[in-house]
């Protein structure tokens, strides 16, 4: 086999990394991204919201299962 | 080289009823898997049962038979305890193992009709606790495609893949070791608590990994294994050997199921051919499994006997690589199609592991829960030892299409999918083409009335007119396929004439 050195898969050479380097702490562009996201994943939570057990901490505790295979 | 070859899933549902703890598991898994036959198959008399006659559970793929006194009562699985035990139309067995149902694949020939009749699985499980509940006497059930409660049980699901008897089992062991510690950060399905009771709240990538103790042996429930020696092939055993893998996880993710599979496969084929990776071996197998399951980051560095120290997606990358290197040398520049796509996904996800892991939420069942229980922490500041974090853990496999957050998901295109519902409905009540489970499954679906046992390997018939059980033997798995046999059933009425036209040498 190889060894264990690789360069990263499929990103671009590191040279051009290098000179793509973000400025320290979020940019504006990476907030805007995170709160989309966070706004995509609450829209889910909303609708399996609805959908969870009602008492989870006596329904967890009531899910006992005999070891299998 | 390629990712066909026969293979299947083995699959173990937690079982709950909701509100009466006291319910037998046993009895409650009976019902299921009554009432499915009763509904499908009709009533018990005229029911096929499962042949027991070739089964060896304790056949060692070291080669050797351990002793019936000396298993654990676990391990006796060719004891028909009477539990319910049908065989289905589609191929599959139906049954209760131990105190679950459970729903073995028919034999399939590639990844993705493995995904295909895995998730018939699901649809079958989900129908029968709706008709176990409606049942007179009958309760609301509830089955979990998951595989530890959290509370110290576990249950399995098992890859199944046949393999040249020729293969060594030293190399068996030296090249998949590492690959099944590796594999988790694609197959795991994602699990909050770490230890076999789940006793500290964190979350893991593998639902399975802490239930597994040691390096390599024959057991399944007690002390397992990380590779397990059963070797029971169903098939002529001069010529092959079967792989029962036991340290997967229970997936929902078609696309983790796929590749699953598919990467198994291809790993397989390499070793077939005498391709090896040696040096990849971990220096601590054991403690490696568990702690690339307990590391989302994925950061942590597995130390390796010759003296590397490579991250699981490293060691992922070097099997693929050997994966890539041994089908263009075999294959050329065109490996078949399914060969190809798992070849380009399996690489896909590796980069994007390296990269941005919570991007793969709608391919990976660990990421997709973990994005799920991350979006809860956030917007409700939940802690990981939160009961409402560990019941959307546990939802998550629910296979009821309603309350299952993982059929929800792929409802609303938030998972993807390679198959489609109207695939996965044939799936249910039809057999794969191209191999024996073709034969046994139309022959249920045919001629039920007369068939009074079958196996993977055999076909029995109880016929008016002769005296003595007819056993139709399917040793070869790649014989009684619809190209080989399809013809024949087409032209015969009834069982007896079959086996009539089987004798004179049809």
């Amino acid at each position: 086999m190889g060894t264990q050195e690789r360069p990263q898969r499929g990103s671009s050479s590191s040279s051009e990394e290098a000179e793509e380097q973000p400025p320290a702490g979020p940019s504006p562009a990476a907030t805007e991204r995170k709160e989309e996201l966070d706004a995509d994943v609450d829209e889910i939570l909303d609708e399996i919201d609805d959908l969870l057990e009602e008492n989870a901490e006596e329904f967890v505790r009531g899910f006992v299962q005999k070891g299998g295979q | 080289m390629s990712v066909r070859r026969i293979m299947g899933i083995e699959t173990e549902y937690g079982v709950s009823v909701p509100g009466k703890p006291h319910v037998n598991a046993m009895m409650a898994s009976s019902q299921v898997v009554n009432a499915y036959a009763v509904e499908v198959l009709g009533d018990r008399q005229s029911r096929a049962r499962w042949d027991y006659d070739e089964e060896s559970p304790l056949r060692d793929a070291r080669g050797y038979d351990q002793s019936r006194a000396d298993a654990d009562p676990s391990q006796l699985t060719d004891e028909d305890l009477g539990l319910a035990n049908v065989i289905l139309t589609n191929g599959a067995r139906l049954y209760v193992d131990h105190a679950h149902p459970e729903y073995s694949t028919p034999e399939v020939t590639s990844p993705r009709d493995a995904v295909l009749w895995d998730k018939a699985g699901e649809r079958v499980m989900a129908k029968a606790a709706k008709m176990a509940a409606a049942l007179p006497g009958g309760f609301p059930l509830q089955l979990y495609k998951n595989n530890t409660d959290n509370k110290g049980a576990s249950y399995g699901t098992h890859e199944n893949y046949l393999l040249n008897r020729q293969t060594s089992f030293g190399d068996i062991v030296t090249a998949l070791t590492p690959f099944f510690v590796s594999r988790q950060v694609i197959t795991g399905a994602g699990r909050i608590g770490i230890g076999q009771d789940g006793g500290r709240s964190a979350f893991q990538l593998s639902q399975r990994a802490d239930f597994f103790e040691v390096e390599v042996g024959l057991e399944t429930t007690i002390k397992r294994p990380i590779i397990n020696t059963r070797d029971e092939p169903h098939a002529d055993p001069e010529q092959y050997r079967r792989l029962h893998v036991i340290v997967g996880d229970a997936n929902l993710s078609e696309i983790a199921t796929y590749l699953k599979m598919g990467t198994t496969a291809l790993v397989l084929s390499a070793l077939e051919a005498g391709v090896v990776a040696d040096g990849l071996m971990p220096e601590h197998p054991i403690a490696a499994l568990h702690a690339v399951s307990h590391d989302s980051d994925l950061g942590y560095r597995i130390e390796l006997r010759d003296g590397r120290s490579l991250t699981a997606v490293q060691l992922q990358w070097e099997f693929f690589e050997q994966a890539e290197k041994h089908v263009s040398e075999t294959m050329g520049l065109e490996p078949d199609e399914q060969t190809a796509d798992v070849l380009r996904r399996w690489s896909d996800l590796l980069t994007a592991l390296e990269s941005d892991p919570m991007s793969l939420a709608d391919q990976l069942d660990w990421v997709a829960k973990k994005a799920l229980l991350d979006g809860y922490r956030r917007r409700d500041g939940l802690d990981w030892d939160s009961p409402r974090l560990e019941l959307v853990d546990l939802q998550y496999s629910d296979v009821d299409p309603e309350r299952g957050l993982a059929q929800r998901l792929q409802q609303r295109g938030r998972l993807q999918r390679i198959t489609t519902d109207d695939e996965v409905g044939a799936a249910e009540s039809y057999p794969p083409e191209d191999t024996r489970a073709w034969f046994r499954g139309e022959c249920i679906r045919r001629y039920g009335d007369d068939v009074a046992a079958a196996s993977w390997d055999s076909v029995i018939f109880d016929l008016a007119d002769r005296a003595a059980l007819q056993r139709v033997p399917t040793l070869d798995p790649f014989r009684g396929t619809r190209q080989h046999v399809g013809e024949l059933l087409d032209r015969t009425e009834t069982g007896a004439d079959l086996v009539r036209a089987l004798a004179a040498g049809a």
